[in-house]
């Protein structure tokens, strides 16, 4: 199978199983793009990410890049293609469908069962993000400083990561 | 989409429907600007500027979004967009909203590919790396912390974490068990 098609249908799945957000399925794209295809290291991976919360826009900006780095401007638009239009159709008719069911008891039941699963998969992403970034104490510091000034203010998330890009200047990271 | 009865609120009034230029300049803008969440200013957007729709329309809407597969943002633009404009206005929403962060995001790696070799370089994206990953356990913290008070869930959530970040299982089929179990287990307390 080629690989911008190979792309398209990675990132069409992940799309389909993104529920609660770009973050939840960085686990399984992590795990596909470094240990099923082999495209690139956990490091490389990790840094295509930080890359990617540098820019503006969505969350998952990283699919753009990662499609660019496997297959060039072509990869690009598979990835962007494949992460972002399967949900946006579902979105498209369910528009449609939502008032019929506003009340309806399974969906307010399936609606509670899906939050502890994306605190779940939010919280997995954070550990293999952080596990394959920090690797040296200097940059685990930073990684412990930003996630607890981020939770304890409302400082822009642009300042921390600004920051954290000065210090590993300075040579934090060994 | 002129009752007025139904908007009765904070809110006086409620703007004319944008059109298709209308929608993909506003979330044009918004993917330009949104640094680090794009949410808060969507909200500040569409219920503060340009008054597309009540706070509590609003609201809605995103518990939509957030239900359905997808990035919360990505969804609202394609819901906000059918809303307005059919099919065409949840292309030009969507399209505008990740133009500009395409592009932006392929120049940033070209950037990286080029000087990725210089150490200072490389010392200034490791420090980018580790904070990003800081934002991230930030965001799974604030997440999670509701979860506190509710034990079964809190429980279930730690399942998942485990299966995913430890156990290192394949998404679909941990979905497949870990959904219906969670349902099922909150079900009585709802």
């Amino acid at each position: 199978m080629g690989t911008l098609l190979t792309l398209l249908l990675l990132f069409g799945e992940l799309s389909l199983l993104a529920f609660g957000g770009g973050n939840t399925i960085l686990p399984e794209m992590q795990r596909r793009v470094v240990e099923v295809h082999g495209w690139m290291s956990a490091g490389e991976f990790a840094a295509l990410f930080a890359l990617a919360q540098a820019a503006p826009g969505p969350n998952m900006m990283v699919c753009t890049l990662i499609g660019w780095r496997v297959a060039g401007l072509g990869g690009a638009l598979m990835a962007t293609a494949g992460i972002f239009l399967p949900g946006a159709v579902l979105t498209g008719i369910a528009t449609g469908l939502w008032e019929r069911f506003r009340a309806a008891p399974w969906r307010r039941a399936l609606q509670r069962g899906l939050v502890p699963v994306t605190v779940g998969l939010v919280a997995a992403s954070a550990l293999l993000i952080a596990a394959s970034v920090d690797s040296a104490p200097g940059l685990a510091a930073v990684t412990l400083a930003v996630a607890a000034v981020a939770t304890l203010t409302r400082l822009h998330p642009l300042w921390l990561l600004g920051t954290g890009a000065l210090l590993g200047l300075a040579g934090i990271g060994g | 989409m002129h009752d007025d009865a139904g908007r009765a609120g904070a809110t006086a009034t409620v703007a004319a429907a944008p059109g298709i230029a209308g929608l993909f300049g506003a979330f044009f803008l918004l993917g330009l600007m949104g640094f680090g969440g794009v949410l808060p200013l969507a909200r500040d957007m569409i219920v503060e500027r340009r008054r597309w729709m009540t706070n509590t329309e609003f609201t809605e809407l995103l518990g939509l979004c957030q239900f359905l597969p997808g990035g919360n943002v990505i969804n609202l633009s394609v819901a906000l967009g059918t809303r307005f404009a059919g099919l065409p206005g949840a292309a030009a929403a969507l399209l505008g909203l990740i133009t500009a962060p395409c592009i932006i995001v392929v120049l940033l790696g070209g950037i990286y590919d080029r000087y990725g070799g210089d150490p200072h370089v490389r010392h200034l994206f490791a420090g980018l790396a580790a904070a990003a990953a800081g934002l991230l356990v930030a965001l799974a913290l604030r997440l999670a912390a509701p979860l506190r008070t509710d034990l079964r869930s809190a429980g279930l959530a730690v399942l998942c974490f485990l299966a995913i970040a430890l156990l290192r299982l394949p998404l679909l089929p941990t979905l497949l068990v870990l959904v219906p179990l969670s349902v099922l287990v909150l079900r009585r307390e709802a």
